[in-house]
């Protein structure tokens, strides 16, 4: 009897194809793109072009523990070491494809900056070293809680203008009725990964935060895609029964339910896996996967602008600290472990006004760890365990505060 | 009930063994710590001086760097919960205590009954901790323990620029090499970590009283430079480097009663 496909194998399937089908295209003589990971992937997908996600690709070659060679070489080549360590690997594979996971090169560039600044320059220079055209969705900041109407019809001119590229680029026209369908499509995508990270608030949650990681990457890489839809459908219905039978993705149970702000810290996945499960720690959400969560009316491009500039790096102190605060209570977090990422300035220069925002509105325990997304050498394992352990040592003090206080209130006498 | 706690750090350990909570029945400080004999070697010291054996002692438990690594203990607890017990049993009062390492800084805000409410760390490097004190002393060719009587001596207190200790290291030979007094490099010293912790202490609110912990309170200088610069009183903790050992003989007698 063949084995039930599970929704892990499925992911497997799906990610291999996504990078074994863009080298057949290339290979083939197709046109293939390298996009930003939150590039409004809608425009390409209607053109139903081949595309790659250098982030997702550095991350998992960092999580394949390959990245220390590619970082040196391209500080050999003068790239600072401060620069974005996505960057360093992307910026060397560039020259010198030397990877376990092969990705062609692009023959095009799609960028978008609604997550940091780094990346315009970073690919303008892909574009410059190959010779290949870039088009560049540029998203201003948002100061206010919200993007303005001048900022709306400037993200909305530059998507007219994508289109235009995009036209010149592959010689074919834009298909406006081919696009409806990917933007459809798209959001019953977005909605099915909402509802996989929202399953996560039962306690004990069915679904620990690493894994959310690795899914989230069908998310990056497909998100206007039938399969990637496939996929999240198997995803829910396990995390459902997983749900129904009360199940902890922890054998021990789930002793402490924290969020992970910022992004994984891929080489030493592992090593982080076994503290949290060592110490029952579980992320049950995190402000990472939660970006691909992109909703809007199908057909409403002032909607897709707004949702494509709102991304976290890209929004105000009190909008973050507003979505922290409902995710504090939404997902019943003890803590939020912050993980201070040398790699993404953005992220972190916001990172201590927003702990101490969070802190004082919900309470909840707060503990940073010194990291690097995917440059290994940033990373000390004694000093994240000490801080994971305080973190817990610290909740389990709050709990028990708590349950004595609630003793005492209810005590007759 | 006889309980211990051992405080393996990374230049030494320290082991308090307990009586029934509350009497101290002995102290022992090694200065070898983690992945050394030293944390094994005290622990035997400090209950061989007492003429007590592994099987009298009730509950050990570890605490510091070396923490998991030291096989003689029932449990292992952060220097954090660790040092938040031992001040509060020494200075009932305290609401913020500061403890420098030998690898990291910390700013830890205690609630009711002693617990941490809020704590803050170094980030990055080694700059404001232990290990940046010894380097430095290093170069003065002084024990770290005279650092801050020559730095009361000093006329024009130097300014140290650079926060990480390797660039921090050249700045202060050169400042050497061309006749910088060390007096003055040494108040320099003390002002660069004093300036770097007392920023994690403001970030969490300084809220009196100001307890400092570790090694490194004996250092009179830095307790006076971080009472100028937080504008507070900081009482050093009676049991200075030991507090930590202490609070993990206090935690081991209470999860055995
Ligand atoms: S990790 Fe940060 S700096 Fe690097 S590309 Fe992403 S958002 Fe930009």
């Amino acid at each position: 009897m063949p084995e039930k496909l599970t929704s892990r194998n499925l992911l497997n399937q799906l990610q291999t194809r996504h990078y074994t089908n863009a080298y057949a295209a290339k290979i083939k003589g197709q046109l293939v793109g390298w996009a930003t990971s939150i590039f409004p992937q809608e425009f390409c997908e209607t053109m139903d072009l081949t595309v790659v996600y250098p982030e997702n690709h550095a991350a998992a070659v960092a999580a394949k523990r390959g990245a220390l060679p590619l970082l040196e070489q391209a500080e050999s080549e003068g790239y600072s070491m401060d620069l974005c360590s996505y960057a360093r690997i992307n910026l060397a594979y560039m020259k010198s494809q030397a990877a376990e996971i092969p990705i062609p090169l692009p023959d095009f560039i799609l960028c978008c900056n609604n997550i940091c600044n780094t990346l315009i320059k970073w690919y303008e220079n892909i574009a410059a070293e190959l010779n290949i055209p870039m088009i560049l969705i540029d998203v201003p900041y948002n100061h206010g809680y919200e993007p303005t109407p001048a900022a709306i019809d400037y993200i909305k001119s530059e998507f007219g203008e994508c289109i235009r590229q995009l036209e010149k680029i592959t010689g074919r026209p834009f298909n406006h009725e081919g696009f409806r369908k990917v933007m459809i499509l798209s959001n019953e995508n977005s909605r099915a990964w909402k509802r996989v990270l929202d399953l996560n608030q039962a306690v004990p949650a069915p679904l620990n935060g690493f894994e959310l990681f690795n899914y989230m990457s069908q998310m990056v890489c497909a998100r206007g895609r039938q399969e990637t839809g496939e996929l999240l459908k198997l995803l829910i219905e396990e995390l459902e029964e997983k749900i129904k039978l009360g199940k902890s993705c922890y054998e021990d149970g789930e002793k402490c339910r924290v969020m992970w702000d910022g992004i994984a810290c891929w080489p030493h996945i592992k090593h982080n896996f076994k503290a949290f499960a060592k110490n029952g720690i579980n992320i049950v959400c995190s402000s990472y996967p939660e970006a691909w969560v992109l909703l809007y009316e199908p057909g409403n491009l002032d909607e897709l602008a707004k949702v494509y500039s709102m991304i976290g790096n890209n929004t105000c102190m009190e909008y973050q600290a507003d979505k922290r605060e409902r995710e504090v209570k939404n997902f019943k977090l003890d803590g939020i472990l912050f993980h201070v990422n040398r790699s993404c300035k953005v992220m972190d220069f916001m990172q201590y006004e927003q702990q101490r925002l969070v802190a004082a509105r919900t309470g909840v325990s707060i503990m940073n760890f010194d990291g690097d997304q995917a440059d290994p050498r940033n990373f000390a394992a004694a000093q994240f365990e000490t801080r994971l352990e305080a973190l817990k040592e610290i909740v389990a003090h709050h709990k028990s505060a708590k349950k004595s206080k609630e003793v005492t209130n209810n005590d007759p006498a | 009930m006889i309980t211990a706690g051992v405080d393996i750090g990374s230049t030494s350990s320290k082991v308090v063994v307990l009586a029934e909570g509350e009497k101290i029945l002995n102290k022992v400080i090694i200065p070898v710590g983690a992945g050394s004999s030293g944390p094994a070697r005290a622990f035997e010291q400090s209950i061989r001086e007492v003429n007590l054996s592994r099987e009298d002692i009730k509950r050990v438990i570890a605490t510091g760097y070396g923490r998991n690594t030291f096989t003689g203990a029932d449990q292992q607890i952060t220097e954090i919960t660790c040092h938040a017990r031992g001040v509060y049993e020494l200075v009932p009062g305290v609401k913020t205590i500061i403890d420098i390492g030998g690898q990291d800084a910390k700013a830890i805000g205690i609630g009711k009954g002693g617990t941490v409410s809020n704590l803050i760390m170094n980030d990055k490097c080694a700059a404001g901790t232990g290990r940046f004190l010894e380097v430095m002393s290093r170069i003065l060719e002084i024990n770290i323990e005279d650092l801050a009587d020559l730095a009361a001596l000093a006329k024009n207190e130097i300014s140290i620029s650079n926060t990480c200790t390797v660039f921090a290291e050249s700045e202060v030979i050169s400042q050497l090499s061309t006749g910088t007094s060390r007096e003055d490099v040494a108040a320099g010293i003390v002002q660069s970590v004093v300036g770097r912790v007392a920023g994690l202490v403001k970030r969490i609110g300084v809220q009196c009283e100001v307890v400092m912990t570790g090694g490194v309170c004996l250092n009179w200088m830095i307790i006076k430079v971080m009472e100028k610069e937080l504008a507070v009183p900081v009482i050093a903790s009676p049991m200075a480097q030991l507090t930590g050992a202490l609070g993990a003989a206090l935690l081991a007698f209470e999860s055995a009663s």
